[in-house]
């Protein structure tokens, strides 16, 4: 298939300056509409044009989409919030340090001026069959092509494969499931909040999409609470190069000890399926456990069960398993040692 | 607005992927309309049934209080198939119109408990029951010449009993058989496109457009079921079949219902005892003549 590239279809372009005409819009366009807001997902769509929306729906001129304010309990980020303005506000980087280290590491810093947090946290898969236009599960078809004997499917799902072996590609949405985030995504039907880990679907759920967002839903703002504020965190991506690429796995975990044992923990984990996944068992069996390194290898074996491999991406288990460990103990890289 | 969906495969090749999934909306919209039309059509035009001449009073004396009709196998069979029919369908269309939720699992566990117990009663009613008893002969054809003749307002002599199933119910086994024998053998093999505990994953079983030809069958007959199933339900909850609904519940019919609607010369009853039976002549069980055997046994 011939891929056209920087000749966008045309479309209609709205720019609305709030969040009400922007809604409004959405609304009136439904599924015709295209949601802009940093554009470095939307233009790889657009200008491939596998995508090919009627109406294309800019967030950029909404301010009061942007900005981290102080909450009664935490703090909000505003869903247009580039990443550098996440990395680099002094909350964040005082209180949420988790949320910092994980936007600092998303792509390159210019991607990172441009990407906004709500723009990292939904947009789409990299699988390239996909993005390469074919009729795959996730477009519509009847066929995964990266699960077969010949696909390339390297940096694909371990775990919760459903048809699609697809993966969430975001760095921020581990870290604001470790934050127990909540989302706040303006409906035609109301404000609806939801928990970071419920804010993604995996295929078994809706096999065309990787977020709850329907058609006229906009995502406005996310809410940290006060509850991990301050706690020992841990991120770590792992990525073909260091910098400018997807993670092929990442980790973010939220902790607070008393003495030696944990005393409560949140831990997430990305790139292992099509959503990332809070891995509540590891965090039940870990409560109470000093945090040792042999706390850490049961939670890393925990993480991995029911880990299936696909043709070439069987490293992924005993990477995971690592990771998890590595964000238990709070291990750093220098010091870590690698169980294969 | 075409009825199936197409794309473009990898090899430049156009394929049809699946139905046009507003095809769940004709069906169901169809089914509707068909059970508002036939409601209609009973209340305020349809005629009262008339039918050709009783069995002999001998026979009809001999008749017991409850004819038995359906076998706990065979009932059991019924119900497991409607459940696994009902998840099938909710399952495979809820998602389609914005109820989302975890279905494939669902659906092909439904898809397996339905083909095992298609599997069954295709052997239990091949060797255990009557099997020609659901399929149409001569005299249903005949008597439907002569029912139409008479819907019509033409010279007809009126059309006898049924034997142990009106014609329409044949013809409704009858479609629901091709339907139901179209999304199991495509369910089947589409089985082998996702993970479960039967086969390895094969994708490549077949070629694009076998596939693409499998999904589309798979589709309209799912479509189809939908406004069968929906036709089974209202004829099984309407006031006149109630006596039939139940025999599926409780495995006999009425007397009454059955002198009604059937014709014992076609559809034997077996007469266990001078107890049950209206008859004060025998005590020893016999079977009133009529082609074919119950399915009680």
């Amino acid at each position: 298939m011939a891929v056209i590239r920087d000749v966008m279809a045309a479309f209609e372009l709205y720019q609305p300056t709030s969040v009400a005409d922007a809604q409004k819009l959405l609304e009136q366009h439904g599924p015709d509409a295209w949601v802009l807001a940093g554009g470095l997902d939307s233009f790889d769509w657009l200008k491939d044009r596998i995508r090919k929306p009627k109406v294309v729906v800019d967030l950029s001129g909404i301010e009061e989409l942007r900005g981290v304010r102080a909450a009664t309990d935490g703090i909000e980020i505003g869903a247009m919030t580039t990443l550098t303005g996440v990395v680099n506000h002094p909350i964040v980087k005082q209180k949420y340090g988790l949320l910092a280290q994980s936007a600092e590491v998303v792509a390159s810093p210019q991607i990172r001026n441009q990407g906004t947090i709500g723009g990292n946290v939904s947009q789409d898969t990299r699988c390239w069959y996909y993005r390469g236009g074919w009729p795959c599960y996730r477009a519509g078809g009847n066929i995964c092509y990266a699960d077969t004997p010949e696909g390339r499917n390297r940096e694909h799902a371990i775990l919760h494969a459903e048809r699609c072996v697809a993966v969430n590609p975001s760095d921020s949405a581990p870290a604001l499931i470790a934050l127990d985030a909540k989302f706040v995504i303006r409906t035609p039907k109301g404000e609806r909040v939801v928990d970071a880990e419920d804010y993604f679907i995996g295929p078994e759920i809706d096999i065309t999409r990787l977020h709850i967002l329907q058609p006229g839903d906009l995502l406005t703002a996310i809410r940290i609470p006060s509850t991990w504020a301050g706690a020992q965190f841990y991120f770590e991506k792992v990525r073909d190069r260091n910098v400018w690429d997807f993670p092929l796995l990442n980790v973010a975990s939220a902790m607070v000890t008393s003495g030696d044992a944990i005393e409560r923990i949140r831990i997430a984990v990305n790139g292992a399926a099509a959503r990332p996944l809070r891995l509540k068992a590891v965090e039940d069996a870990v409560r109470g456990k000093p945090r040792n390194a042999a706390t850490g290898e049961m939670a890393g074996k925990l993480a991995v069960q029911g880990a299936v491999p696909l043709q070439f991406n069987a490293y992924k288990i005993p990477l995971m398993r690592n990771l998890v460990k590595r964000a238990i103990v709070g291990i750093r890289v220098e010091e870590a040692t690698w169980a294969s | 607005m075409g009825f199936v969906t197409w794309a473009t495969n990898p090899w430049g090749q156009s394929v049809p992927i699946h139905i046009a999934w507003f095809l769940i909306w004709v069906s169901a919209i169809a089914g509707l309309l068909f059970l508002i039309a036939h409601a209609t059509w009973l209340r305020y035009f349809a005629k009262e049934k008339e039918f050709a001449g009783d069995a002999s009073p001998e026979v009809i004396a001999r008749i017991p209080k409850h004819i038995p009709r359906h076998s706990l196998v065979a009932r059991m069979f019924h119900w497991i198939m409607a459940a696994s029919m009902l998840t099938l369908l909710f399952t495979a269309f809820l998602p389609k119109v914005g109820t989302q939720f975890n279905w494939v699992t669902y659906h092909w566990i439904a898809g397996a408990v339905l083909t095992i117990s298609i599997l069954f009663h295709v052997i239990h009613a091949s060797f255990w029951l009557d099997f020609w008893s659901i399929w149409p002969d001569g005299t249903d054809v005949e008597d439907a010449r002569r029912r139409v003749l008479r819907f019509f307002g033409r010279s007809a002599p009126p059309p006898r009993k049924f034997a142990k199933y009106p014609l329409e119910n044949k013809l409704f086994h009858g479609v629901i058989i091709l339907c139901g024998l179209s999304v199991i053998v495509t369910g089947v093999f589409m089985m082998f496109r996702v993970r479960t505990i039967f086969f390895p994953r094969n994708p490549y079983l077949f070629g694009d457009m076998t596939w693409g030809l499998m999904y589309v069958l798979h589709g309209l007959a799912g479509v189809g079921l939908i406004a069968l199933v929906m036709m089974h339900v209202y004829f099984g909850l309407r006031p006149e079949k109630l006596p039939i609904t139940k025999s599926m519940i409780f495995g006999w019919m009425d007397r009454d219902f059955y002198l009604q609607e059937h014709d014992p010369r076609r559809w034997a009853v077996e007469t266990p005892s001078s107890s049950t039976s209206n008859s004060p002549s025998s005590s020893i069980p016999h079977r009133i003549e009529g082609r074919g055997l119950t399915d009680a046994g």
